[in-house]
């Protein structure tokens, strides 16, 4: 047997070691860097298993088989509807939630009334699910002793008790440091997390023990179970039992959201929506894999003990036990230790806070005593509150557990707590779903739901363990026969937990739904509906500040948060609601309704939404908005931002189209400012030469017996003027005909080669007078394109020209060269001239301008030349385009397409 | 005293045409190929009448007008704008910038010979 | 995300409930098959929820 101090030893150490981590988790939450991740958050979810997982699933599966498997099953399935829960949280965070009562409360109207009947529920439904853990640490202790019967102790030496200290003190470190609840206990959170690996830990290693140490793996246990006749049924699943798994399905789906220490690790404990991702699988994959090995261990104990042994919950202590696996036995008390100690801290925040703001909080504000105090700083008087009901919930637990022993009342009480929170369901999923569900409504589902099951389960329960006769169970109450409690009109064939859920939720639904139907809500419980339903798609402050009138001051609601929330904190805050509202110093705060909002934001982090809603509205004057004031405005803001939604996307569309007409107004008018352009050097053009032609032709005509020098020369002139004015009319024509597309062409077998040739001829004597070189490095038979003949004669002759024009007399030389490279024919002009810059070679092909340095000379051509010849190249697809260095000479090149090979 | 007359035109066959009749006239001619030859020629050969093209390398008309006219000594001098731009523009900025008169191509000779006749005071 | 973890949520309570659940008969190996289809299932939810919850960013 093992030494009492040696396990106290132990047992102390693990706890000392809890109070580490936690230490550990504040103090880096406080730094800033959480250390609370997706992985931390999904094990903490693991808090619901508690000591009934780790020794009671054993426990059922020796009678019932695999069935408890039903108890996991429903939250694998209930994570998987993540979306119901991503609404809770964002719910919780927008309206600071601080526990499940008032989150129920905070939806129905922020109703006292409400968060005190949740508050009660809770209490009275999970006090004794309290009471088992503790039960649970007292007997694996006994078993580590070798006491199998747990002799009554007295309370002085009772290590339970010493047990429920250790917790109580716990919870009051690390649970009620802030005073605002919505604040994270993330050092808790982070030990609860510690706890499940513990809890996993411990329950792997006493399944692999007895798997593969006391047996042959598990084909062997389940074989050697099936030899013998008791067990082998074990193995099945009983058909009959189809509507008892199905509703204990359901009951634990609800409950891993609804139970109170579940609502706060997941919701109110919660740090970041995206944690939800990891949680969805990793919390089910921790399910599956404590429960691997629960069957195996009870077929394993029952094997090894006998069928009729005794206490089967403990399997898991006694067969290491009785193997002289002494050191893996207390490695399983540490596991079940964490099991029950995770439980009652969690449930035990869980409560007190509900307790203190939902319960005692509103009496408190409403008695005398409290105006009485006068004293300016109530936080320190909440957490004392606080700190005080986490020590009474404990200690009812710990006398619950005293008087109860061996009784019904505790041992069954799993599944009872579960039916209790169980009829939190309608009010709360109808409250995030249905705008219609009225406080009235949810007071009545819940006291319907609640006399039911406390007739249907919890009296029957006491009877069963003694306390109180059992007549009504038996006969039914008053002796009606079809009101007995168990099997309510008639209803026979369900266990005792369905036939309860079935009536309970029916009668809570029915009235929650009958009465909200006929009730109507008012001003503030219907804001509150909008807000609930509608969180995703409301912008929450907006609809605050529009939902409220009145008027307030400052100094007031300064006050007032300095009360509740101290005067440190209460500075903080207002500071940092200043600074998001772009005011320097929050002394100058506009009092408006988006204060007093935030205020009452702000102390239901504190005291609970329901009480801060009477404490702000005993400081101000509010205007009652009735009933229909409200939709009206709420009303009203859904179709104003429907409206504004509708104005910028038609103020974007008109951007956009301005933006364009910007811009085609731009092009026009650069066309425009072109087309002048082109028309005045087209006058300019035409003018200068009709200049000279009409002076000379006048002096000619004045004076008639001028000199006939004179004459001749002025008649030269004139011709030659002539004949420009002509050829540069002709260009125009030529120009505006290509560019508007109406030009004639016979497009025919072209050679190229012939093409070059015959331009160098028509040009020869041109070069000659000029004393100036031309070549040609042309094929014999040129290539052949489809072209216009004259057209193409046009471009080489006007390349030349230009090319005889700009080059030296005498040095001069231009070569031409005719090729073909990748499907194009490739004709260059090269000459020796003076070369152009990089600008001029683009400004060349412009109309009217011409290269050279227009510094020194004016060239005699018209300046159309070259982009006729390019329009011309372009027609047939190809380009036209100048290589050139200053200096270096100027080389001109054209392209035309070979036509496509026919084959 | 025949007076002087200086053509500045980057044409050469305007310039031809337009010496020989001032010369007819009985006017000294010289003749400017673009802007700066004609402020040159303005210091050197002290026209008392400029006969100014608008469009030319260099300098335009305009900036030669512009040029000539900062300067008091040229108050004397008289300009007449030659041009192909007739725009109405273009005519009152050559007035403003201080031409005397302004003159588009093509241009009637008898009508510039008056025109110049009257500007020279000599009838 | 959130429809496709509910889809496999809603799929998930006709696998795991009668009638099906009584389908699975007699063992493979020694184990009983309704063990292994029960932890198979729900090994297979857990796997799907898994892959879909950890996908997308």
């Amino acid at each position: 047997m093992l030494s009492g101090w040696f396990v106290a030893l132990v047992a102390s150490a693990y706890v000392g070691l809890l109070f580490a981590v936690a230490r550990y988790g504040d103090a880096r939450a406080d730094a800033g860097r959480s250390i609370i991740s997706g992985n931390v958050y999904a094990l903490s979810l693991a808090v619901y298993c508690t000591s009934w997982t780790f020794y009671g699933s054993v426990g059922r599966a020796t009678s019932g088989g695999l069935s408890f498997l039903t108890i996991y099953i429903g939250p694998t399935l209930m994570l998987l509807f993540v979306g119901v829960l991503i609404k809770m949280l964002r719910i919780s965070k927008t309206y600071r939630i601080t526990s499940i009562a008032d989150f129920i409360a905070s939806r129905y109207g922020k109703s006292q009334l409400l968060a005190g009947l949740v508050t009660v529920i809770a209490v009275i439904g999970i006090v004794p699910y309290i009471a088992l853990q503790l039960k649970a640490v007292s007997a694996s202790l006994a078993v580590l002793f070798g006491q199998v019967d747990a002799g009554v102790l007295p309370w002085w030496l009772d290590s339970t008790l010493l047990i429920a200290a250790a917790l109580a003190l716990f919870t009051v470190l690390f649970g009620t440091r802030h005073l605002d609840a919505t604040e994270r206990h993330e050092g808790m959170v982070a030990a609860i997390a510690f706890e499940s690996v513990v809890k996993l830990v411990a329950f792997l290693a006493v399944g692999l023990f007895v798997t593969y140490g006391m047996f042959g793996g598990l084909a062997d246990v389940f074989q050697r179970a099936a030899a013998v006749p008791e067990l082998s049924r074990l193995l099945q699943l009983d058909a009959m039992q189809a509507g008892s798994w199905a509703s204990l399905i359901l009951l634990s789906a609800l409950a891993i959201i609804l139970l109170p220490r579940q609502f706060q690790i997941i919701v109110v404990e919660n740090v970041d929506e995206s944690h939800l991702r990891r949680a969805v699988w990793l919390f089910p994959l921790y399910l599956l894999l404590i429960n691997i090995f629960v069957l195996p261990i009870a077929l394993g104990g029952l094997l090894h003990f006998g069928a009729q042994s005794g206490y089967a919950d403990t399997f898991v202590l006694t067969l290491p036990m009785a193997h002289g696996a002494e050191a893996l036995a207390v490695l399983v008390f540490i596991g079940g230790l964490s099991a029950a100690t995770g439980m009652v801290i969690v449930e035990t925040i869980a409560l007190s806070t509900m307790v203190c703001n939902d319960l005692v909080m509103p009496w408190l504000l409403r008695s005398t005593w409290i105006n009485a105090q006068k004293r300016n700083d109530l936080s320190g008087l909440l957490i004392g509150i606080r700190r005080v009901a986490i020590i009474l919930i404990l200690l009812l637990g710990y006398i619950y557990f005293r008087v109860a022993g061996e009784a019904y009342a505790l041992v069954g009480i799993g599944l009872i707590s579960f039916a209790a929170v169980a009829q939190f369901a309608p009010v709360l999923f109808g409250g995030m779903y249905w705008k219609q569900g009225t406080r009235a409504g949810a007071v009545a589902g819940l006291v319907a739901g609640f006399v039911v099951w406390m007739y249907t389960l919890l009296l029957p329960s006491f009877a069963k363990s003694g306390w109180i006769g059992n007549g009504f169970v038996e006969h039914g109450l008053f002796g009606v026969d079809w009101l007995r409690a168990q099997s309510l009109f008639g209803l026979r064939g369900m266990d005792a937990i369905s036939h309860s859920l079935w009536w309970s939720l029916l009668a809570n639904f029915g009235a929650y739904v009958v009465v909200s139907l006929n009730t109507r809500p008012d001003a503030l419980e219907a804001g509150q509906a909008e807000r609930f339903v509608d969180v995703f798609r409301r912008a929450h402050r907006e609809t605050d500040s529009l939902l409220w009138r009145g008027q307030a001051s400052l100094g007031e609601l300064v006050r007032l948060l300095e009360r509740f929330l101290g005067p440190v904190r209460a500075a903080q805050q207002l500071g940092a609601y200043a600074a998001m509202r772009g005011v320097d110093n929050w002394q100058r705060l506009a009092v408006d309704a988006d204060l007093v909002q935030f205020a009452e934001g702000e102390l239901a982090g504190a005291i609970g939404s329901a009480s801060a809603r009477v404490m702000v509205a005993s400081v101000t004057q509010e205007e009652d908005l009735g009933l229909e004031e409200v939709l009206d405005i709420l009303d009203e803001a859904t179709q104003v931002r429907a409206y504004s939604k509708e104005l910028e996307a038609k103020q974007q569309a008109l951007e956009v189209a301005t933006a364009e007409l910007r811009e085609a107004n731009e092009r026009l008018r650069e066309l425009d400012r072109m087309k002048d352009d082109f028309i005045s050097t087209v006058t300019h053009e035409l003018r200068t030469p009709l200049t000279s032609i009409r002076a000379l032709s006048e002096m000619l005509h004045e004076d008639p017996r001028a000199d006939l020098a004179d004459r001749k020369r002025f008649l030269g002139i004139i011709v030659s003027e002539a004949e420009r004015l002509t050829r540069l009319i002709n260009q125009i024509l030529d120009m505006a005909k290509l560019e508007s597309g109406r030009a004639e062409w016979t497009t025919a077998e072209v050679d190229l080669g012939n093409v070059a040739r015959e331009a160098m001829d028509s040009l020869g004597q041109l070069y000659r007078d000029k004393d100036v070189a031309l070549s040609g490095e042309i094929p014999d038979s040129g290539p052949v394109v489809m072209a216009d003949r004259d057209r193409l004669v046009q471009v080489m002759i006007n390349l030349l020209s230009n090319a005889v024009k700009f080059v030296a007399t005498g040095t001069g030389a231009v070569k031409v060269t005719v090729s073909t490279d990748a499907g194009m024919v490739r004709v260059s002009v090269a000459d020796n001239g003076p070369g152009l810059t990089a600008d001029e070679c683009s400004v060349i092909f412009e109309k009217f301008r011409q290269g050279g340095n227009t510094m020194t000379d004016k060239p005699q051509g018209t300046g159309l030349g070259l982009p006729i010849s390019r329009q011309i190249v372009e027609y047939f697809g190809g380009a036209l385009w100048v290589e050139s260095q200053p200096g270096a000479g100027a080389n001109f090149i054209f392209t035309v397409p070979l036509p496509a090979a026919d084959e | 005293m025949s007076k002087k007359i200086l053509i500045v035109d980057d044409e050469p066959n305007i310039v031809i045409s337009l010496e020989f009749l001032m010369k007819k006239e009985g006017f000294q001619v010289a003749v400017a190929g673009d802007g700066e030859e004609a402020l040159a020629k303005v210091a050197s050969f002290a026209p008392d009448l400029l006969l100014l093209d608008v469009m030319m390398p260099k300098k335009s008309g305009f900036e030669v007008c512009e040029a000539l006219r900062t300067d008091s000594a040229n108050s004397a001098l008289k300009i007449v704008m030659l041009t192909a731009k007739g725009r109405e523009t273009e005519v009152a900025k050559g007035l403003a910038i201080g031409a005397d008169a302004y003159v588009t191509k093509p241009f009637s000779t008898k009508d510039l010979v008056v025109r110049v006749k009257e500007l020279l005071g000599a009838v | 995300m959130r429809q496709r973890l509910a889809a496999i949520g809603l799929a998930g309570w006709p696998l795991l409930t009668f009638p099906l659940l009584g389908l699975p008969e007699g063992n493979v190996g020694g184990i009983p098959m309704i063990y292994l289809y029960l932890f198979g299932v729900w090994g297979g939810l857990i796997g799907l929820a898994a892959w879909i919850g950890e996908r997308k960013g």
